[in-house]
């Protein structure tokens, strides 16, 4: 200790570290008020409209609400996830049926589950706020759970065989195992595809924060109906500063959760070399060094793990019976209730479609079709932009460095939240609903597209372009023999997900409550929206049908065969 | 073997119980269809305590099948492991696996990685860590506790394997192939320690078991060999070595020893001569031909070579010229004796005049040479062509051929056999095949095309 540049240094590590402990301290306090604030809030009686005041000093409480809805949301997701792939990838039985729901409710539209789903929360708390607030997080639950329980199912598909073994050689005993293997496994897969669904989440949640449902008016406290109520008000100020709150929040939780997420789930990488490109987090690095944290993990958790541990291995001591006759009995009897359920659903749906007239059906198909154009515009327009910019930006790092961050904070703020604005500025232009619900379909979609074909033209290897400056390419057949085909997987992984984006945008982008009155154009989204409104529910099932029916047949037979080829020809990897 | 065995221990005086033993055990997969895909024939192993016992075959002997069998982790589909005299079921109480790829979780550290086995057996805190430490020094890890995996070498990575498996005490420890994904000089090393770990008793452990291709580790580690040969997987040879450790390769009774299990592996399948159990070589005969696979790029050119060797050299011999394994030799000697191009005796390969020829003829008429022979003697590649010859438009698909093999084969194997199948068809130029439309079929005729490349080969 004599030498004093090591004890100044000592000292610097010393008092950062005491600063850090405070704010991880006043961090816990701040969540203890937090959960208790909240469940003030949630049951309290209702009031269905809530009165939304346009003052940025509300901002903070409205984000507060907002995000409060998107961590509960995603914590049910995860849990849930991670429980269907697990079932799903250890039950022979099941994987077939469960993997068909898994791609069906993937592609059926969201939005249009929100009447039903409210009303029934409603009025299963109908002197609780806790009800409409349990509605629109069930909502975004739909929306953003099934890609990460896919993800989660096909990373224990892949576990290495003899990383299987070894655990089974060695007696792991379940829990040991799924610590220690399956969860480390999905965890990268988990981390990306978190940050994935949370961002269609906000998708959801600002269009689920205030919505008309027949002559009830629902309005939640949040950015969302702020932002909403900012635009039909014509506020301008407010605008800015919902729009300058939202960016900030997804800014924020950018730094704060899924930075530091990615950056330690870089150690669950099934690579055996180190490579050269990994993830960093400064954020990160502060947590791993507060002292408080440490403290917790050494005296808490680290005994508690080891009780937990103990116990588990001397359960697995007993040999794995054979599955009885009772329990065959059972998983039969629960199979044959699933499906007189499901009988039952059907039956009723289709009483409650009994109204529907000819005349409608047309309609529906007609507006099918519109919304199909619509759609199609949306990806040509997205492409004919992002593939040259991305190609351009994928080729040169220090583009990428500069655009890549914008590019993802631009694509991070949901499309939802600037719609209201987007609109004020088309209908002050005296453009009509029509072209401007494809300006907003582009809005939300676009990005899928870019960031894909970036990774792809980045994962073009050099000597790929060195061949074609050699041999001097044209520019045209250097784009038909080199770059359109290196990066076709790429794209088409991007067009699949925009095109599933741009279906699900036309419910909010096709019909909008704007300044008391109501904007739509001819499609299925707008009808999807407007029986919603009008609470007719034979409609609303019949053209929510119509359009999973539509998205899922397009994901079979365009985007699958297509995928399929961009596997086997246009693979890079020989 | 076994009753060999246990006379001799029977006149010793004492007759050493086995640890774990197979009896009549096999593996099948049954098919659709009357035809089972015999796997590994019915066999007995016996391994006994202080023994390092080497599993020597060919790549589809069922060698690593086998390995999980006795260890538990799959089980026969008939037959009975027994476990000191009474059946198992489900993976062993004490026995550990070395794996190949080493297996290790990447996302725990090496100290972690070997508590990870005494966690799942519930030793407490102190107790893993001492025992961990331990086994690390014994290893020469010592200072790499808190190493992720990805940081060290390879033959660091596989000695982290060793400690994890002998952290349990493992009363057989089974060793996959341990040291073939490391390279020579490592391989080397770590072999010397695990023999030298062995022999002064720093082992916990009563008997070893090791699967290896390679047929100078079996006899520089082994106790005892046992070889397998392949389809379906039985025991052709199993005997004890008595040479004095440390070995030398260069010891006349060394190389004695290697030449020996080479005539085991090139004699014909089914040779009665040096079959042991004899039931099993009955099951070889009604097969369907199997296509080796071998590259015809490899034929050639190991044609080529035994011509310069005045067409006749030891197999052996061969294997350490190219610095081959047997993996990669046999199948092309086997591939170069099915076309007829070469005759295998006793260990010997030695070229036929045909082979003579071909090894001596540019390359054009070498693919003629190549036509002629497969359409001879390779029945696989007959059968495609007269299937395409019988249809108007000259093109089957993939399925169809599929099907035929599948009767006969594994699902992988089935693959394999295609693929081969059009690497030769298309060497021999009989067929083609699209892999995008996943059809085969034959080309139309290009004869000027043809014309130029002989002219551009003759200048």
């Amino acid at each position: 200790m004599t030498v004093p540049g090591l004890a100044r240094s000592l000292i610097k590590d010393r008092t950062w570290n005491f600063f850090m402990d405070a704010i991880v301290f006043a961090g816990l306090f701040a969540v203890a008020y937090a959960v208790v604030a909240v469940a003030r809030y949630w049951f309290s009686t209702p009031v269905a409209a809530v009165e939304i005041s346009l003052s940025p000093a509300a901002i903070p409480r409205y984000a507060f609400y907002s995000l409060v809805r998107m961590t509960v949301a995603y914590l049910l997701s995860l849990g849930f996830a991670i429980g269907y792939g697990y079932l799903a990838a250890y039950n022979k039985r099941v994987e077939g049926p469960m993997l068909a729901v898994l791609d069906i409710l993937q592609s059926i539209p969201v939005l249009s589950f929100l009447p039903g789903v409210m009303l029934a929360m409603v009025s299963l708390f109908p002197s609780r706020q806790l009800g409409v607030e349990f509605g629109s997080i069930v909502l975004i639950f739909t929306g953003q759970v099934w890609n990460m329980a896919f993800s989660f199912y096909a990373s224990l598909k892949a576990l290495p065989r003899e990383l299987v073994e070894a655990s089974r050689v060695y007696r792991f005993s379940n829990l040991q195992r799924f610590l220690q293997l399956e969860l480390p496994q999905g965890a990268i897969g988990l981390v990306w595809n978190s940050m994935v669904s949370v961002a269609g989440g906000w998708f959801f949640l600002m269009a689920c924060e205030m919505f008309v449902l027949g002559k009830r008016d629902f309005r939640l406290p949040g950015l969302g109906s702020y932002l909403q109520s900012a635009a039909s008000a014509g506020d301008t100020v407010a605008i800015t500063w919902g729009i300058a709150a939202m960016i900030g929040v997804v800014v924020l939780i950018d730094q704060l959760v899924w930075r530091p997420a990615i950056a330690w789930s870089d150690k669950f990488k099934l690579e055996q070399v180190e490579s050269s490109s990994s993830h960093s987090s400064p954020v990160l690095n502060l947590f791993r060094k507060s002292p408080l944290l440490t403290q917790l993990r050494d005296k808490v958790t680290t005994p508690f793990m080891e009780r937990v541990y103990l116990s588990a291995s001397r359960r697995t001591t007993e040999v794995k019976a054979e599955p009885s006759k009772w329990q065959k009995g059972f998983v039969i009897l629960a199979g044959i209730i699933a499906l007189l359920l499901i009988l039952h659903g059907v039956f009723q749906g289709l009483l409650v479609m009994r109204g529907i007239t000819r005349a409608d059906l047309v309609t529906t198909v007609e507006s099918a079709g519109a919304t199909f154009l619509r759609v199609l515009a949306a990806l040509v327009i997205a492409s004919a932009w992002t593939i040259p910019a991305g190609v351009a930006i994928g080729f040169n790092p220090r583009l990428a460095r500069i655009a890549q961050p914008v590019a993802q904070i631009a694509a991070s703020v949901p499309a939802t939240a600037l719609f209201p604005v987007l609109l004020l500025g088309l209908v002050s232009l005296g453009g009509g609903l029509n072209t401007g619900s494809i300006l907003l379909m582009l809005l939300g979609t676009q990005w899928y597209i870019l960031f894909n074909v970036i990774a792809g033209a980045i994962a073009i290897p050099s000597e790929f372009r060195e061949v074609a400056d050699i041999f001097r390419f044209s520019r045209i057949d250097r784009w038909r023999t080199v770059i359109l085909p290196a990066i076709f997987p790429y794209l088409i992984t991007g067009l699949v997900t925009a095109s599933g984006g741009a279906w699900n945008a036309s419910i909010v982008a096709e019909y909008f409550h704007f300044k008391g009155q109501v904007l739509s154009t001819f499609g299925l989204g707008a009808e999807i929206s407007s029986a919603t409104d009008s609470g007719n529910f034979a409609l609303l099932l019949l053209s929510t049908i119509v359009m999973a029916t539509l998205v899922v047949s397009v994901n079979r037979l365009v985007w699958r065969p297509l995928y399929r080829r961009a596997e086997t020809r246009y693979r890079l990897e020989a | 073997m076994n009753l060999v065995q246990r006379c001799c221990a029977a006149i010793i005086g004492s007759v050493p119980e086995p640890l774990i033993e197979a009896r009549q055990v096999e593996k099948f997969y049954d098919q659709p269809s009357e035809n089972r895909i015999q796997v590994i024939a019915p066999l007995d192993l016996a391994i006994y305590p202080n023994e390092i016992l080497t599993l020597l075959g060919p790549s589809g002997s069922g060698k690593s099948t086998l390995l999980r069998i006795l260890t538990g982790l799959s089980s026969a589909s008939a037959g009975q492991v027994l476990w000191h005299g009474s059946p198992v079921n489900g993976p062993c109480e004490n026995v550990s696996i070395v794996f190949q790829s080493f297996a290790l979780f990447p996302w725990l550290t090496v100290l972690e990685n070997v508590e990870a086995p005494l966690k799942a057996r519930g030793v407490s805190e102190a107790g893993r860590a001492s025992r961990s430490f331990r086994m690390l020094d014994s290893v020469g890890l010592d200072g790499f506790e808190n190493a992720y995996p990805k940081e060290l070498s390879g033959g660091m990575r596989q000695r982290v394997g060793f400690a994890r498996a002998l952290v349990v005490e493992p009363e057989v420890l089974f060793m996959d192939e341990p040291f073939s994904a490391l390279d020579v000089l490592t391989a080397e090393n770590l072999r010397s320690e695990l023999l030298e770990l062995w022999e002064d008793k720093k082992m916990p452990t009563r008997a070893v078991f090791i699967v290896t291709h390679n047929i100078e580790e079996a006899v520089l580690l082994g106790d005892r060999i046992v070889v397998l040969g392949k389809n379906p997987g039985r025991i052709r040879t199993d005997f004890h070595v008595d040479l004095p450790r440390p070995r030398d390769r260069k010891h006349p009774r060394f190389t004695k020893i290697v030449d020996y299990i080479y005539k085991v592996l090139t004699k014909p399948d089914g040779d009665p001569e040096l079959t042991l159990s004899g039931p099993a070589a009955q099951d070889a005969r009604a097969k369907y031909p199997m296509l080796p696979h071998a590259r015809t790029g490899g034929i050639a050119g190991f044609l080529e070579i035994l011509a310069d060797h005045n067409g006749r050299e030891d197999v052996y011999r061969m294997a350490d010229l190219l610095s081959f394994e047997i993996d990669d030799l046999l199948p092309i000697v086997e591939g170069a004796a099915l076309l007829g191009f070469v005759k295998v005796t006793e260990g010997d390969v030695e070229m036929t005049p045909e082979g003579l020829e071909f090894a001596n003829a540019p390359i054009l008429r070498q693919k003629e040479l190549f036509r002629n022979a497969a359409l001879e003697h390779v029945a696989l590649l007959k059968q495609i062509k007269r299937a395409l010859e019988s249809k108007s438009d000259h093109t089957l698909p993939d399925d169809f051929f599929h099907d035929i093999l599948d009767e006969h084969f594994t699902e992988e194997e089935t693959i394999r056999q295609l693929e081969t199948a059009i690497n030769w068809g298309r060497y021999a130029e009989l067929f083609d095949h699209d892999s995008e439309r996943k059809r085969f079929f034959i080309p139309e005729e290009t004869p000027t095309e043809a014309q130029n490349v002989e002219v551009g080969t003759e200048t």
